[in-house]
């Protein structure tokens, strides 16, 4: 398949080829950060994951047209203000769920998940109700939509870098409070023993909440981000999941650090398989490769002790 | 452009339905004719027990307007109820007031079969306005075939499928397909040609018999054909393939959230398709779908469908101003939605042809009615229960809407069965 | 029924049997028509996978989030034997070729697939309907219960699988029909499972069915085996350092709850008319999680009850309210999670019953126990 092509061709196109398997795992990690935080942190399986990405992405959409109608000349810097508010506005959600359902389920993790899938459909269906089946068009900045040539033949789209650096970004941070700040002390404290924690002076209750709301929070900033690249509606949060939870599990739960890895290897099996084969059958072979893997070893990647 | 109807004469027993329809637009302000339900009296046209009354009758609409598919099925719905509407104001059917049972099949394909077992053996409703993708409709069909129901399917699919209980008013593959690559090959020279397309049935069987027209008759080169799963958002593989293959036209069959980051992607990985190199044409992305999209994303691409929002004739203008009074200025109506308002024209001009709601003489009747009132011009049913239509190119423009760029001439005649492209 | 009643029900939970057979084979025939009853038997097929689940996760403790595959796996089985009984050479003769079933057709393929002609057997087609969901569970359950993976992993990635299966079965619809999944199905041996008639008999065997399958769970309760899986599930370790093989027991439990799914989605098939993708994934499998928590996640009669409840309150609210019942829906798992952990088994055992009881105090409760006692009364059995 390649011997019409010329050296440099064929090189330009690996380059490619190898910065969208990049994109693809920066997509991933994204997904994938405030799932783990609050899977891996606290042991919730939250179903309505994509359901508080699409609300990130709901904010972008009301951000964007308010700037369009109010704010004209500052309309190319508008992204940065949604995400910010996606953050905030999931994260509110998430504290919100954390103190009115979640905060009642610790000791049981495997209610937590068939409450949280109920508190999808509700979202779903509020999104539904409240801004239409349809999809809506979310109207990105041009900067953000071009690509950059690199070289003759080289060119890399903007909103993948965008994407890749956004990627890094939040995952710094979220590395940053883990272990280096106050929160992130307390957050491994409970999660290794939550009695002793609580006893030495912890409070338990609201790092639990505000861990949820971080963890949410990641999620909107991920949705504001993915209107770049996907769609905006009410069912978008679903095209996310399956992928969102193979990335965690795949990792090991618990590990930050191991859900990075996962989304690497399995965006980098993707994009190449992709590449050499249709795209069907590629995602088929990396979820059958990730499932084998599981098979042999069910605890991901990197498995930290697993709370029972 | 104007596609007025002047190339043939409604034909005898049709024509009370062809003035009942005009009349939906020329002069909503005709008296209904509440003579109409004495000389027929229930008994004689409904002797097989549907839920038809001395002034009323009922339909079913069935769609999803929960779940994944509520996003493309809204539009229909709005259609039908549209039309519907639009019938009642002028009388009615046989001077009865159509009713309206409507249930969500809440897009899963188990419960379109329950929902339409629902109306056809409970309801007893005398036709059915629904279904949009295949499955739904693959799901329903033996219901409707065992309980003798009447389906009106609107969405352009992909044949192989001849039902004496549905009468498809969207196009059937050959008709979408055609003529578009036809005109792609004439105006812009293309030979090579990239296929790509949503992983299922109509997208392959669309793509199936693109290749066999671009191979056997246009002399042209498939240089690659992909598939990816339904709700697949990563397309910067593919993307580079195309751009390693280098082809003169990318041939889209992308649908659902996937078409948002398709479109989206391409246009970041700075493939401008206003450039036309390469040509992209689409036969899966209406006025629906560029809403999701973005027109500033989608500009420059082309679309073949039989219907766009833009089309230049007083039935449409009429149409797109009863649709936006109804449903607010900011929708959008895409070549479905418009199929799907066909769907109750045609059921009103059949039973009233067989001045009867027995789905046995309004299948019998269906046959060759005409409707010069449709939207998108004239149309005729064909026997093998598809509808004689054009195919239309469109020019996608940066606020959503298509600029027609080449029409048929002649109406294509539906093909549900292609002979050499099998 | 050979086993002596005093060993294999108490009192009580014979009387709740009783009362399902009259509300199964007589209320529930005499109150609906041909349409409603069908609608039943397809809710009653659910309640197949409900029961497994009971014995999985609320005996076990091990929560399964991808019986949707097993469910699946069954139905397909089934459909593929009626596909090909529906897909004479007469009937598909205006394929390229005839004799083969019409989606393989369209994608171009020319002959029968090898590993679909056992399924010209009938014999062949209802073991594997069991076997087949069986024979999955079992790879699973060795890998991940071998490795003491439990608990929220062992759900997550169960789902996943109903993930994988679905996109294979999509992307694979050359082999398995793809999104539109095994359509229009007709006979059974020449006889029409179409008709009013056939309906109505297809519901009976359903119920045949569900009440062996009842009959089996609850030996499985009241034997050793099922004492050991409530120990496992509350102590495990100790289980374990007793010297019972705690992997081989979540492996035999998980297999005869994919079983009972398998013979579920079979059912499910025959009533239906067809079997798609849509009910192997992880939403049909998730709700069927939640069929077992409403119907009360102890009880295998509640969740019959459960599976009939929210399936007949799914299709009531979404005919009359379709804008509205995912908001019923979702509230409904909410509230269920948060107040009855227990479901409507436990509503009825902890609340109604005791006040029930001191209504009749004196004299003999005649109340119906619809349900079998909670754990409390269980360790006192």
């Amino acid at each position: 398949m390649f011997s019409d092509y010329s050296m440099s061709e064929l090189g330009a196109i690996f380059a490619m080829q190898g910065f969208a398997g990049l994109i693809l795992f920066s997509v991933f990690v994204l997904m994938a950060l405030g799932l783990a935080i609050i899977f891996g942190q606290m042991g919730v399986i939250n179903m309505a994951h994509g359901e508080f990405m699409i609300l990130g992405a709901y904010v972008t959409y009301f951000v964007s047209n308010f700037f369009s109608a109010f704010l004209p000349g500052l309309f190319p810097a508008y992204f940065f203000v949604a995400m910010i508010l996606a953050f905030f506005a999931s994260g509110a959600l998430g504290l919100l769920v954390e103190w009115s359902i979640i905060r009642h389920l610790y000791k049981r993790p495997l209610d937590t998940l068939l409450a949280t899938w109920g508190l999808s459909l509700i979202l779903q269906q509020f999104y539904r109700s409240v801004f239409g089946a349809r999809e809506v068009g979310v109207t990105i900045p041009n900067w953000m939509m071009g690509s950059m040539p690199v070289t003759d033949l080289i060119e890399v789209p903007i909103n993948g870098i965008f994407v890749m650096i956004l990627a890094v970004s939040i995952s710094l941070c979220v590395y940053v409070m883990m272990f280096r700040s106050r929160w992130g002390k307390q957050v491994r404290a409970i999660n290794q023993n939550r009695v002793m924690a609580g006893a030495v002076g912890i409070n338990t209750e609201w790092t639990d909440r505000l861990t949820f709301g971080i963890g949410c929070g990641v999620a909107g900033v991920a949705g504001s981000a993915f209107t770049m690249i996907g769609s905006t509606g009410p069912t978008s949060g679903q095209l996310y999941i399956v992928d969102t939870f193979l990335v965690v599990v795949f990792g090991g739960a618990g590990s930050i650090l191991g859900t990075i890895a996962s989304a690497f290897s399995i965006s980098q099996a993707q994009s190449i398989m992709e590449f050499f084969l249709s795209g069907s059958m590629a995602k088929v072979l990396t979820l059958l490769v990730v499932v084998g893997i599981l098979m042999i070893r069910p605890q991901g990647l990197f498995s930290l002790k697993l709370r029972k | 452009m104007s596609d007025t109807p002047s190339s043939k004469p409604p034909k005898g027993f049709s024509r009370r339905a062809m003035m009942a329809t005009s009349a939906a637009f020329g002069a909503a302000l005709f008296a209904p004719k509440n003579l109409l339900a004495q000389s027929y009296p229930t008994a004689e046209v409904n002797t097989t027990g549907l839920a038809v009354t001395d002034d009323t009758v009922t339909v079913g609409i069935l769609h999803s307007i929960t779940g994944t598919m509520a996003i493309s099925e809204t539009g229909s719905v709005q259609a039908e109820k549209l039309a519907i509407k639009q019938i009642n104001d002028m009388g009615g059917v046989l001077g009865r007031k159509i009713e309206v049972i409507q249930e969500d099949g809440a897009s899963d394909w188990p419960t379109f079969a329950e929902k339409a077992r629902k109306l056809l053996v409970n309801d007893k409703v005398a036709s059915v306005m629904g279904c949009w993708t295949s499955a739904s409709r693959k799901a329903v069909l033996p219901v409707f075939e065992q309980h003798n129901g009447f389906l009106y399917y609107p969405t352009f699919y992909e044949g192989l499928e001849q039902s004496p209980n549905v009468i498809y008013t969207g196009q059937e593959a050959t008709q979408q397909i055609i003529a578009g690559l036809d005109w792609v090959k004439e105006t812009k020279g293309a030979n090579t040609f990239y296929l790509l397309g949503s992983d299922y049935i109509w997208p392959r069987t669309s793509n199936k018999i693109a290749r066999k027209h671009i191979e056997d008759f246009l002399g042209g080169k498939v240089v690659g054909e992909e598939y990816y799963p339904l709700g697949h958002t990563q397309f910067n593989s593919v993307i580079n393939k195309i751009r390693l293959r280098k082809p003169d036209v990318i041939y889209a069959i992308v649908v659902g959230g996937s078409n948002v980051a398709f479109y989206k992607q391409l246009k970041a990985a700075g493939i401008d398709m206003t450039a036309e190199d390469p040509v992209l044409l689409t036969i899966s992305v209406t006025e629906d779908e560029i809403l999701g999209i973005g027109g500033e994303n989608m500009e420059g691409a082309y679309a073949c469908m039989k219907y766009f929002q833009s089309l230049d004739n007083p039935n449409n203008a009429a149409f797109v101003k009863a649709f936006k009074e109804m449903w607010g200025e900011d929708i959008v109506i895409g070549d479905v939605t418009q199929a799907a308002y066909l769907g109750p024209w045609l059921w009103k001009a059949a039973v009233e042809a067989a001045g009867s709601f027995d789905v046995d003489k309004v299948r019998e009747a269906q046959i060759g009615i005409e409707l010069d009132t449709a939207p998108e011009g004239y149309v005729k049913v064909h026997e093998n229960h598809h509808l004689w239509s054009k195919t239309r190119v469109g020019l996608a423009k940066p606020d959503g809407q298509y600029e027609v760029v080449f029409e048929t001439a002649e109406l294509v005649e539906p093909d549900p069965f292609p002979e050499g492209y099998q | 029924m050979t086993i002596s009643k005093t060993s294999l029900f108490t009192r009580q939970e014979l009387i709740g049997f009783i009362v399902l057979a009259v509300v199964i084979f007589v209320l529930l025939p005499l109150a609906l028509d041909n349409f409603r009853l069908n609608l039943f038997g397809k809710y009653l097929t659910y309640a197949f996978v409900a029961i497994g689940l009971v014995l999985c996760w609320g005996a076990g403790g091990i929560l399964s989030l991808g019986q949707g595959v097993f469910f699946g796996l069954g139905g397909y089985c089934m459909a593929m034997f009626l596909k090909l009984e529906a897909s004479t050479p007469e009937n598909t003769s205006i394929q390229s070729t005839p004799g083969i079933p019409d989606f393989m057709d369209w994608n171009q393929l020319t002959e029968l697939p090898s590993w679909w002609v056992p399924f010209y057997s009938l014999t062949f087609s209802l073991v594997a309907v069991v076997i087949v969901p069986v024979i999955f569970a079992f790879i699973i359950g060795v890998a991940m219960f071998r490795r003491r993976v439990g608990g929220v992993y062992f759900a997550i990635i169960t789902q996943a699988f109903a993930a994988i299966l679905t996109i294979l079965i999509i992307g694979q619809q050359g082999y398995t029909g793809g999104v539109n999944g095994i359509t229009d199905l007709r006979t059974l041996k020449g006889w029409d499972i179409r008709t009013d008639e056939a309906k109505e008999v297809l519901y009976y065997v359903n119920g045949v069915l569900l009440f062996v399958v009842l009959v089996i769970a609850q030996f499985v309760r009241k034997s050793k085996l099922g004492r050991i899986l409530i120990a496992m599930r509350d102590q495990e370790d100790r289980v374990r350092f007793s010297g019972y093989d705690v992997a081989g027991f979540k492996i035999f439990i998980f297999c005869l709850g994919a079983a009972f799914a398998g013979i579920g989605g079979a059912m499910f098939t025959l009533q239906v008319g067809f079997m798609s993708p849509t009910l192997v994934g992880i939403v049909p499998s998730i709700e069927m999680v939640i069929f077992c928590a409403v119907g009360g996640r102890l009880s295998i009669l509640g969740a019959v009850y459960g599976a009939l409840l929210v399936n007949w309150a799914k299709t009531t609210f979404s005919e009359s309210f379709p804008e509205l019942w995912l908001f019923g829906l979702g509230g409904l798992f909410i509230a269920v999670v948060m107040l009855f952990p227990n479901g409507l088994a436990g509503v009825w055992s902890e609340k109604i019953m005791p006040r029930i009881a001191g209504l009749m105090e004196g004299r003999k409760p005649t109340a119906k126990p619809l349900v079998a006692p909670s754990p409390k009364e269980k360790e006192a059995a």
